[in-house]
């Protein structure tokens, strides 16, 4: 593993591009899904076109994808935008559903309690309802940053640069170093994401260790 | 843009021969379906077995997330070169890819028909064993038929997976429709790469659309809820309180 010694700062520098495209879209993902999912889940209506919808929009190969975003939106072709747009439907796509049956899942009671206590709309779904979704929303989110670590090198191919790139580089010159060395960065960088979340979600409820478990 | 892709989509030229749409199409469904039937034929029984006994869980749980992580790409990569070389002609592209698509869609399989069999009612399974039946008895005839809308949903995530691999397998040597958006690349024909992706976009969606009507018309209407529904919309709500308590 001399070449990983070697290269360790052009890992780094892919490695820190693989985040941006990786994170920000789930970030973005995250704050288009929330309202979408409310809207699913306080409209009966609008349950199964939204979730049908969103995942029709996930069953499409991520290439075909990438390679589908200029051409709708207009952006130049092989920009990395193209793979930050492109992560973000998966990402909402994912997380919809989840949203809605998160905030489907708070109690009844709970609600009805928080209504007695004077709590109006809005202010019910920010200080009960979407707390207590958080465990769930979570669950999801985990799953979405996992696969779009993933997914974002797929976006060499488009040479796009990310860790991906050490793959291509590696089987155009017939050199494994590279290749070994991005599969474990891309697995590495997976778990950084599910641990990050993890203890996101241990401090935004701390009522869950208070029980001594499980709320 | 919208008139070259369907100036490209509509030239006749372009769906006949070796590298048609059409003949690309049905290599993309080929290695589809071949992966599938072995990773499903290895992973479908494990599942299930584990499912039953409820021993290996933890191999189970932890693989699906493992599997998650994995770039696709760089298997391909690695594949390809580690195994390309002790193959000679088509082969040494064609298998290195296929097990690197076989590999990728067990996970899924596995873990559908795990928590599918994991999920069914204890009271089901218990009535089944008072009724006398066997082990094997209670898997097939109860836990199978219970375990069935779980299981297709993991056979549509491997399904979505295994054509979505295939796409990026054209880097790696592979025919397939994913070639049309390789070879557009490479000679920076966007037309080509466009159609190619619409292609296998409503390739996806289609071959998801008929596992769903598969899965609608193969899962038990007892289990599905769908029969109870019917009856609802027939005889007014009514029949649902008395349906739920029957249930």
């Amino acid at each position: 593993m001399t070449w990983f010694a070697d290269h360790v700062g052009e890992v780094l520098g892919l490695t820190a591009q693989h985040v941006y495209l990786a994170g920000l879209p789930l970030l973005i993902g995250l704050l288009i899904a929330l309202p979408l999912g409310w809207l699913a889940r306080r409209y009966r209506v609008l349950y199964a076109p939204f979730t049908v919808g969103t995942g029709l929009l996930y069953t499409i190969p991520s290439l075909a994808l990438f390679i589908l975003m200029p051409f709708i939106f207009g952006t130049r072709i092989l920009d990395p935008v193209n793979v930050l747009i492109a992560m973000t439907i998966y990402t909402v796509a994912l997380l919809v559903r989840t949203v809605a049956d998160a905030l489907g899942a708070v109690p009844d009671h709970v609600v009805q309690a928080a209504r007695a206590m004077g709590y109006r709309r809005v202010k019910r779904f920010f200080a009960v309802e979407l707390p207590l979704a958080v465990p769930v929303i979570s669950a999801g989110l985990r799953v979405a940053a996992v696969s779009n670590v993933s997914i974002v090198s797929v976006a060499a191919i488009i040479g796009v640069p990310q860790l991906g790139l050490l793959f291509t580089d590696g089987f155009q010159r017939t050199f494994y170093d590279p290749i070994i060395v991005g599969i474990v960065a891309c697995t590495v960088l997976a778990l950084v994401f599910d641990l990050v979340i993890l203890l996101a979600t241990r401090l935004l409820t701390p009522w869950q260790r208070a029980a001594g478990g499980r709320a | 843009m919208t008139d070259l892709v369907l100036a490209w989509l509509t030239d006749p030229a372009h769906w006949t021969g070796q590298d048609g749409i059409i003949q690309h199409t049905l290599e993309h469904l080929g290695y589809s379906a071949i992966s599938l039937l072995i990773a499903a034929a290895v992973a479908i029984p494990a599942g299930l077995v584990i499912g039953h006994t409820g021993r290996g869980r933890f191999l189970v749980v932890n693989l699906a997330g493992a599997a998650r992580a994995m770039p696709s790409l760089g298997l391909l990569f690695i594949m390809v070169l580690v195994l390309g070389p002790r193959l000679s002609g088509d082969a040494a592209f064609l298998w290195p890819n296929l097990i690197v698509l076989i590999v990728l869609a067990i996970p899924p399989l596995l873990s559908g028909a795990y928590a599918g069999v994991e999920g069914v009612d204890p009271a089901a399974r218990d009535a089944a064993r008072g009724m006398g039946m066997s082990g094997s008895q209670v898997l097939l005839r109860v836990e199978v038929p219970c375990a069935l809308p779980l299981l297709f949903s993991g056979l549509r995530s491997a399904t979505l997976q295994v054509i979505a691999t295939a796409t990026i397998a054209a880097v790696a040597g592979l025919q397939g429709l994913g070639r049309f958006l390789i070879d557009g690349l490479a000679v920076h024909d966007f037309p080509q790469m466009v159609s190619g992706a619409v292609l296998i976009a409503v390739l996806a969606l289609l071959a998801d659309l008929v596992l769903a009507l598969v899965q609608r018309y193969a899962v038990s209407p007892g289990v599905s809820g769908r029969r109870l529904r019917e009856r609802v919309r027939r005889r007014g709500p009514d029949t649902l309180a008395e349906g739920l308590q029957v249930r």
